[in-house]
């Protein structure tokens, strides 16, 4: 087991070089750079930029380099120093800005996971037990209405509908009060209580499509000789269905749950503009927009390991869920 | 068991043949929520296809008294001056004054105009199917300067009925062009993989996995953002077609090289092969004929993921941009939770794409169950 994770991790090197040389391609890839986009912002409010100064501008922040020198750089920052490079846009190294961002983001995303797992057995196993009963037909309703709903939309409409008949402005993570507060009991009662609509728009549709992976799955099982076998023993229906059956149909579940977090963390970027959360979506987009390229880089990276991890991790409860499986 | 008597049975002719094909629709007949979405999804293409002629007004007409005018709650009975009872469709007019302290416009039902709507009327002109030009409209106010907002005005008093029928041709073409560039990729990947195996496959493979294992959203964000702002429309419109079947095909990819590996080892393959046929002959004449149901039900379930997808990007305003009109883009509108508030029929064009992609979704469901005619 232990040689099987050191082997994942190892993996996880070539995939993440080749994630950061895709990133930074596609960052690079739109016509001009950072230093128009100054220029342009600097013309628009009225100052002089001659030729020489853009050149310059350009050469202060080494954009005049072709790409693969830039990404070289970029790159054995990271490895050697730990640095992700400086933010034009922002005029601060990128450290400080990502990192309280992925924090959230990890937060946000993995409470929604949560949220998923806690709703989406419990609903799964009851459809499955009792098909066609109208638990079951409520359930496939809402599920497929679930996957239908594009996520942003479901934002926008719980928004819509809590500043209709609540009155209150919701979005962002915070209050204003407490933005830049520090920690403290009372900013983090405000931060639960904001917590819910994220949560709630992400994970609805991953709860959706893992409530008919469950309920298929162990539909399938328990049409199996050995669950008659374990009830003809005189297995409680309880013991019968949770013992062996459901430890099985909840291994497609463990695996789909890895592209479940991947949706979340990817779908989170829209969701985030949306509910103008203070996570990684924003600033990323708002990057990508400035070509802020060492920013909007890092921001896709470290992305990116988020779910290499979470892949990871939800393949070793595989293993542990699922005797069956030995990892070489 | 109540399924339908197996068709051997019949006493009269012999053994009866029955295609494939029509075991296919057996099954599928026999799944309501598919049959639903089946005609549904009929009806949203046909009614793509005529959209100008379906909706009363030209996409880009606009009464600049009615912005953000309320629905228009159809009646059917009235009666004329004589007090002889009327049937027929008709509108209230609406009267408009402004609040001159929020600085809104303020629409109260006006009772006593009435609006007739009548049926082939004149209006905007346009080429149906894009080439035959008319100016005939399936229905309309007799008066054409009175409003007749069935589902409301949006900022500059368009109607958003219209509008969002004009959408659905961007906004459903978009997932079927998608769809057919990545079913290429699928094909040729998936089917590389699955018959070939081996150091192919692998590869492929881990390739396949690199791309699911990398949040799409962030990445084609950086692509949609890597467009050009000022090239034409159309262009932009392939581009995102593009971009979309980027994440499109791993998936079709994947649905392919399993059936691949399944049929390589039956005995009609081994027979092709023993006959001296090639491998493309063989892939294409005798191996795809026989999952092609499972790449159909793949491909319906393929097309709403790229309407969805469509819809944010525009939705963020790094799809498709204004002139042309798609659901995402009619979305933009909604985006100020404020301008919702008051006026919460833009989101219309969400509820366009929710009972798309609902119906699309049942009925790939159905395709998918009925794939597999020999299955029990």
């Amino acid at each position: 087991m232990t040689s099987y994770i050191a082997r994942r991790l190892l993996y996880m090197i070539p995939t993440l070089i080749a994630v950061s040389l895709l990133a930074f391609a596609v960052i690079t890839l739109p016509p001009g750079d950072y230093a128009d986009t100054y220029v342009l912002a600097a013309r628009q409010s009225g100052q002089v930029v001659t030729p020489e100064e853009e050149a310059r501008i350009r050469a202060f922040y080494k954009l005049d380099r072709p790409w693969i020198a830039q990404y070289w750089d970029w790159a054995s920052g990271i490895v050697t120093r730990g640095d992700f490079g400086f933010s034009f846009q922002w005029d601060l190294p990128v450290n400080e800005l990502i990192w309280p961002r992925l924090a959230m983001t990890f937060v946000v995303s993995f409470s929604s996971l949560l949220l998923v797992w806690i709703v989406a057995i419990p609903v799964g196993v009851y459809s499955a037990v009792r098909q066609y009963s109208l638990g079951d037909m409520l359930a496939t309703i809402f599920g497929f209405l679930g996957l239908a709903i594009p996520n942003f939309l479901f934002a926008l409409v719980l928004m819509y509908v809590s500043f209709r008949y609540f009155g209150t402005s919701v979005g962002g993570l915070f209050s204003p009060e407490y933005v830049n507060a520090p920690w403290s009991l009372a900013k983090l009662g405000d931060f639960l209580g904001k917590l819910w609509l994220p949560m709630v728009v992400l994970g609805t549709a991953g709860t959706a499509g893992l409530i008919r992976v469950v309920r298929a799955n162990l539909l399938d099982e328990l049409k199996k000789p050995y669950v008659v076998t374990a009830r003809a023993k005189g297995l409680r229906e309880r013991d019968a269905i949770r013992r062996y059956p459901l430890r099985i149909a909840l291994n497609p579940f463990v695996s789909s749950l890895n592209d479940v977090f991947v949706q979340m963390v990817s779908g989170a970027t829209i969701v985030s503009v949306v509910l103008s959360l203070q996570t990684t979506g924003p600033l990323l987009l708002e990057a990508l927009r400035a070509e802020d390229m060492y920013l909007a880089g890092s921001f896709v990276m470290m992305l990116s390991v988020l779910t290499v991890v979470g892949t990871l991790v939800s393949d070793l409860l595989l293993a542990w869920l699922d005797p069956r499986i030995r990892y070489r | 068991m109540s399924g339908p008597t197996p068709a051997t049975a019949s006493p009269h002719s012999g053994p009866a043949v029955v295609t494939p094909a029509h075991l296919v629709w057996r099954r599928f007949r026999r799944h309501r929520l598919a049959m639903l979405g089946a005609v549904m999804t009929l009806a949203l293409y046909v009614g793509a296809a005529f959209a100008p002629f379906l909706a009363p007004f030209g996409p880009n007409e606009y009464q600049a008294t009615y912005t953000y005018a309320p629905p228009q709650p159809v009646h059917w009975l009235r009666s004329d001056e004589d007090g002889r009872r009327i049937f027929g469709p008709y509108v209230h007019g609406l009267s408009v004054s402004v609040d001159y302290d929020s600085g809104r416009r303020v629409f109260e039902t006006d009772e006593t105009t009435v609006t007739p709507i009548v049926f082939f009327p004149r209006g905007a002109e346009y080429d149906l199917f894009g080439f035959i030009p008319t100016d005939r409209h399936l229905f309309g106010p007799a008066d054409p300067d009175q409003p007749m907002f069935l589902t409301g005005a949006d900022r500059l008093g368009r109607d958003m009925f219209s509008r969002t029928l004009i959408g659905a041709q961007v906004s459903l073409s978009v997932g079927l062009v998608g769809v057919a560039a990545s079913l290429v990729l699928g094909l040729i990947f998936g089917g590389l993989s699955g018959y070939y195996g081996g150091a192919t496959d692998t590869l492929i493979q881990r390739v396949i996995e690199f791309l699911q294992s990398i949040p799409s959203i962030p990445l084609w964000i950086g692509l949609a953002a890597a467009l050009p702002k000022d090239v034409d429309p159309v262009l932009i419109y392939f581009y995102i077609t593009l971009i979309l079947s980027l994440i499109g095909w791993t998936g079709l990819a994947r649905v392919v090289r399993g059936r691949f590996l399944s049929l390589r080892n039956e005995d009609f393959v081994r027979a092709a092969r023993l006959d001296g046929a090639g491998p493309w002959r063989i892939m294409f004449r005798h191996m795809v004929p026989s999952f092609l149901s499972h790449v159909i039900a793949a491909v319906t379930l393929a097309i709403p993921a790229m309407i969805l997808a469509e819809t944010a990007l525009s939705f963020l305003g790094l799809g498709l941009r204004q002139p042309v009109i798609s659901w995402g883009v009619l979305l933009q509108e909604a985006q100020n939770i404020r301008s919702v508030a008051t006026a919460p029929w833009l989101f219309l064009p969400g509820l366009a794409v929710v009972v798309a992609v609902l119906s699309m979704n049942f009925l790939g469901d159905g395709l998918r169950d009925a794939a597999d005619p020999f299955s029990s």
